[in-house]
């Protein structure tokens, strides 16, 4: 089921977005290359959270073409669409854990809806805890853990059934230096071992300096910079600069 | 002119998504796998959770019903018919409205906090990229629980309503225990029975899918939760009220 080799996994066309008469995205050009770890920056409110959605089909284009692994999104139907879903795994800002399930019952629980008989469920949940290093908490239900934590249970949760592509929404924001150091060390761990193909978006530049092969930075709905982190780092784009050097006065808080 | 259209846009747009739940709801129904833990759950949760505010409410509307009718027919001289009256009340309109009012405040304005938080914090768009569909999995197993477990509410309601009205008339007002209890079951039918059981599986459809549907939609944060549960509320009472007088002139 991979993508047939030299094509993008995932490729976004001119996809714009509008929500009530607001313009979220004006035609995005992306393409995420196989096995690449791609992280998209950009402030609160550029689109990036809806651009993600995009990309795993829970909101459709009002204009473009999402493809990934070369199918054209909009032509699966209610049906096809949740099974092809199954190659990807998100983890959500949040984490966005069902509140009325244990932890177990979370990570198990594409397992369960996937058919899997009970006792190998449970190996593998064990074997996701033990990657974002939280073993032993299966029996905690998600309003006795941290955010850290919540986070790292929905990180273990979107790879339980091995996709082939994550996407990972603000990862580390809000976490603590050393917990972040943890989460983005586990996505570098993820992205070799499994050889996974990431996306992820967020404003933390430290973070996506350390995990990235290239950077995207949004604005206004457009991809305005995407280049590898060096690079990056001195695009002379003076929208670039503003977001690296975190000054309140520039092009980006400008009209 | 800009207020009137946007609440007539507000309105279409609720009515569009009312049906467009409901034909996802039926579609959904019938496919695998039927979680039947969590339709029982959910039974216990809106059924007999509820049972003890129903069985109140509906105690104290027969006796009231008894008060209020014996003084009526009282200045006709007719006071032996207060069981009739009372009876056929409670079984044809006053047990199915009066539960479903009560079921829409405790049950279908749960429904919305709850899909409403799980939609504000990404739990719904988690279950779709789960695979799952969040129709399938949280609409359909409450909207039929609420509609199997109303009737049977409503059941139960209707004779604690008669019992209250004939412990109000026999002990209270003197009449005649004999001939009241006669006279409550002398005139009444099958078919108010199932009238008022029938209108009450209508009213519990409607109670839960509005709920639902009002969770499903909100938006923005803790203060769209609230809003949700407000108008899953208002929006199923006023639901429930429209839909009883059509129903009675469809079942009359």
């Amino acid at each position: 089921m991979a993508a047939p080799a030299g094509e993008p996994r995932i490729s976004l066309r001119g996809v714009s977005k509008s929500f009530g008469g607001k313009v979220v995205l004006d035609g995005i050009d992306l393409d995420v290359e196989a096995g690449e770890s791609l992280v998209v920056v950009g402030g609160s409110g550029t689109g990036k959270s809806v651009m993600l959605k995009h990309m795993i089909g829970l909101i459709r284009p009002d204009a473009g073409t999402v493809t990934v692994d070369g199918v054209d999104l909009a032509t699966l139907g209610n049906r096809e669409l949740p099974e092809f879903r199954r190659r990807f795994g998100m983890a959500f800002q949040e984490g966005a854990l069902f509140d009325s399930m244990t932890v177990e019952g979370n990570v198990g629980f594409p397992l369960k809806r996937a058919g899997w008989e009970r006792g190998r469920a449970r190996a593998r949940v064990a074997e996701c805890l033990d990657l974002v290093h939280l073993e032993g908490a299966e029996r905690k239900l998600p309003s006795e853990l941290s955010g850290g934590m919540r986070r790292r249970v929905g990180l273990a949760r979107a790879i339980a059934l091995e996709p082939q592509i994550l996407l990972l929404d603000e990862p580390t924001t809000g976490l603590d230096p050393v917990i972040s150091a943890v989460v983005e060390e586990l996505i570098l761990e993820l992205e070799e071992r499994l050889n996974l193909t990431i996306v992820t978006i967020t404003h933390d530049m430290d973070a996506a300096f350390r995990i990235a092969d290239r950077i995207g930075m949004l604005h206004k709905g457009k991809v305005i910079a995407l280049a590898p982190p060096e690079e990056f780092r001195n695009l002379p784009d003076p929208r670039v600069q503003q977001f690296l050097r975190r000054e309140a006065k520039g092009p980006l808080t400008e009209g | 002119m800009g207020a009137v259209r946007d609440t007539a846009e507000g309105f279409f747009l609720e009515i569009g998504r009312f049906f467009t739940l409901l034909a996802r709801f039926f579609a959904w129904t019938f496919r695998r796998p039927f979680d039947i833990a969590e339709w029982m759950r959910q039974m216990v949760k809106v059924g007999v959770d509820s049972t003890p505010v129903i069985l109140l409410t509906a105690l104290f509307t027969g006796m009231v019903l008894a008060l209020q009718t014996y003084s009526t027919l009282a200045r006709v001289h007719a006071e032996g018919y207060v069981g009739t009256l009372v009876a056929l009340s409670m079984v044809r309109e006053l047990g199915a409205v009066l539960g479903a009012l009560v079921l829409a405040g405790r049950s279908g304005s749960a429904m919305g906090a709850e899909l409403g938080t799980m939609r504000v914090t990404e739990q719904i768009d988690a279950l779709e990229v789960l695979a799952t569909d969040p129709v399938h999995y949280l609409v359909v197993p409450r909207v039929w629980a609420t509609t199997i477990m109303l009737p049977l509410l409503v059941a139960l309601g209707d004779a604690i309503g008669i019992v209250g009205g004939y412990m109000v008339s026999v002990v209270l007002l003197g009449s005649n225990p004999v001939s009241y209890v006669d006279n409550t079951f002398r005139f009444m039918d099958l078919s108010d029975l199932t009238s008022g059981l029938i209108k009450s599986a209508v009213f519990g459809l409607l109670i839960a899918l509005i709920g639902c549907q009002q969770g499903f939609y909100a938006s923005g944060g803790a203060e769209g939760v609230g809003r949700a549960t407000t108008r899953a509320v208002v929006l199923a009472s006023m639901a429930v009220l429209i839909s009883d007088f059509f129903l009675t002139k469809l079942l009359f």
